[in-house]
């Protein structure tokens, strides 16, 4: 475990480096030299159109995808083949999808205690008080006995969140969080993410919502065939756009 | 200029689709051909049902000890009431009968409380029930400690020997089936793989009556002289690897039809291997193959009978010695008929457990 790090240092803190990652499915090139740092307490957008390889690069940061080239490095652990530092790093890094992944079989308050339980080795009382105090944050503690089944897609979502927070991890990883919800549903999780991203957590969030990336990110970064196109803080990103790719996409998602 | 939006009332269906004439139109008498279907299938149970019932139950013979005392021409009870502590116990000892009764008693007395919804502590029961009752119920079948007369494994018969091989088969072949189910599945691990696949596919090719056969009469030509393993442990090991691979398969599909997200999400958490196999995907893989769990295991019970091949005589085996006593020729079909009905109790009462297990563990959603 890492001592706290004074905020005054943080913000130098480098807490995920990719240097010139590359990956492949099969012979399809997805993720082309990728090279990115975010540093602690960093908020990062990650958008593109379909089949940019947005997603697969922020599950190889959490070894849910192998890569193949390159090197990846998750708070000062590089992410090899070795089990346990895979382990160690899933520990530290929190991630939510975009079906939620909640485990049906188990009610909302054993999902949020599942992780500390068994991999924090948390006594079940004190998960439970972890976990009952997260779904207050994301507002549905009365929820805490139901079955996943039994919730709004919403506050499904909300769940799968308030379960990576209760790992207390230093990092968390949206892969298109919002995109399997109703419209009306959509607003509900994103102020939750907000309220954490101003909270000061590492975030990478891969959305297709502008509005949260004017809001909350200080960086926004357009990928397109596996390449990071451009990366920019996002007043500069949606008012002055570099590249002809990118004010294409954003004609095309923000223009109607 | 707001209006309120002000749903519809809701009214009840229309009377004719409900209640008991609703019921007999919907299900009955919904066209021409259902009814005409209808009443024939009456007229089956009219004419086939009065006889059936007259051999099984009213011109049938009850009491007695000899089959002088069948003499009314319906089905004669008094063959399997004089034999059926033959059926039930085989050759064991009869003053020794009490020992398999109280093991019987024992083990009802210990699963009882697993179906009470309240109690607290079904897994350490469920563990000893598994572990330690077997190890108890050795002692008292097989005897030669604490003063008990020692029995030898072919005094074992009846439904004794049924009930033996078929828990036995079962408790044994279900933690190695779903290792094997894994290990098939273990696509980082080639040689575990391939070990798991050539396993299940050679005990999934063979007739189980081969495995018994082979286990029974060819094993000891390959052992070393003076070696000898129990006849009824070869069947029972032979058994156990047949059914196991068998369960594999079948857990397999219930691993296969857990969403790839349930284990990323278990992944992403920190969850080791055999943490989020045994917290995350097994519970809710083996939840989905219960009905076909307990096909194979209805499939083994009724299986069993084929341990007669051997020289085992379980309770058709032991119905059929019977059969063969000249004081009791020509009741074949009383002894068939009974031993059809103990099988099928038991088949119907496992059946009807799964389903109200899957019931219970249903909690209301997929994905």
């Amino acid at each position: 475990m890492t001592a706290a790090v004074p905020n005054t240092a943080a913000e130098n803190e480098v807490m995920i480096e990719l240097r010139g990652v590359n990956k492949w499915y099969d012979k399809f090139h997805v993720l082309k030299d990728i090279n990115l740092q975010v540093a602690k307490g960093e908020r990062i957008v990650v958008c593109g159109p379909s089949g940019s390889g947005k997603s697969t690069m922020i599950r190889c940061i959490n070894r849910l995808e192998e890569h193949q080239k390159g090197q990846i490095i998750v708070d000062g652990t590089e992410l090899t083949s070795d089990l346990r530092q895979i382990e160690q790093i899933r520990k530290e890094v929190g991630m939510v999808f975009q079906h939620f992944n909640l485990f049906p079989h188990l009610t909302v308050l054993e999902n949020l205690a599942l992780a500390p339980m068994w991999v924090r080795k948390m006594p079940r009382k004190e998960a439970e008080a972890i976990g009952m105090q997260y779904l207050e944050r994301v507002k549905i503690p009365d929820q805490a006995k139901k079955y996943p089944g039994q919730l709004s897609g919403g506050q499904q979502q909300r769940v799968a969140i308030a379960r990576s927070l209760c790992m207390s991890p230093r990092i968390m990883l949206f892969d298109e969080p919002t995109s399997a919800l109703d419209p009306e549903m959509i607003k509900e999780v994103l102020d939750v993410m907000i309220e954490l991203a101003e909270s000061g957590m590492t975030m990478m969030c891969v959305t297709h919502e502008m509005g949260f990336a004017k809001t909350v990110a200080d960086k926004v970064i357009f990928m397109d065939r596996g390449q990071i196109v451009e990366s920019n803080p996002p007043e500069e990103f949606f008012n002055n756009p570099q590249n002809e790719r990118t004010q294409l996409f954003l004609s095309q998602i923000i223009g109607h | 200029m707001s209006h309120d939006f002000a749903p519809l009332p809701d009214l009840p269906p229309p009377g004719s689709s409900v209640g008991a004439i609703g019921w007999l139109r919907r299900n009955l008498f919904s066209n021409a051909i259902n009814s005409v279907l209808t009443l024939f299938a009456i007229y089956l149970l009219a004419t086939l049902l009065p006889p059936l019932f007259n051999w099984l139950f009213f011109d049938a013979d009850w009491f007695g000890d000899s089959r002088d005392a069948c003499t009314s021409g319906g089905a004669c009870w008094v063959f399997v009431s004089a034999r059926f502590s033959t059926f039930m116990y085989g050759f064991f000892p009869e003053n020794e009968t009490w020992r398999i009764n109280l093991i019987y008693i024992a083990l009802i007395a210990c699963m009882a409380p697993l179906f009470i919804d309240s109690f607290r502590h079904k897994v350490k029961l469920g563990v000893f029930v598994i572990f330690v009752f077997p190890i108890f119920g050795f002692i008292l079948l097989f005897g030669g400690v604490f003063g008990l007369e020692q029995t030898e494994t072919s005094q074992w018969g009846g439904l004794t020997l049924t009930l033996l091989l078929a828990s036995v088969g079962c408790v044994a072949a279900l933690p190695l089936g779903i290792m094997l189910a894994l290990g098939r599945q273990a696509t980082n691990m080639p040689a575990v793989k391939s070990m798991c696949v050539l396993f299940i596919e050679f005990w999934r090719g063979v007739p189980l009556i081969t495995v018994l056969f082979m286990s029974s009469v060819m094993l000891p030509l390959f052992l070393p002289e003076g070696v000898s393993f129990d006849k009824l442990l070869r069947a029972l090991i032979g058994i156990t690897l047949f059914q196991s691979a068998y369960i594999a398969e079948v857990v397999r599909g219930g691993l296969q039809a857990i969403p790839k997200g349930q284990y990323e999400a278990a992944d992403a958490l920190g969850l080791s291997y055999w943490k989020k196999m045994g917290l995350i995907i097994l519970p809710q893989a083996l939840k989905i193959v219960i009905p076909g769990i307990v096909n194979t295991f209805i499939a083994l019970f009724k299986d069993t009978t084929l341990v007669i091949i051997v020289g085992l005589l379980d309770v058709l085996g032991m119905v059929q010695n019977a059969l063969n006593d000249p004081n009791w020729l020509g009741y074949s079909t009383e002894g068939y008929v009974f031993t059809a009905f103990v099988f099928w109790i038991f088949c119907f009462t496992m059946s009807r457990y799964s389903q109200s297990l899957e019931r219970k563990l249903h909690t209301g959603h997929k994905r």
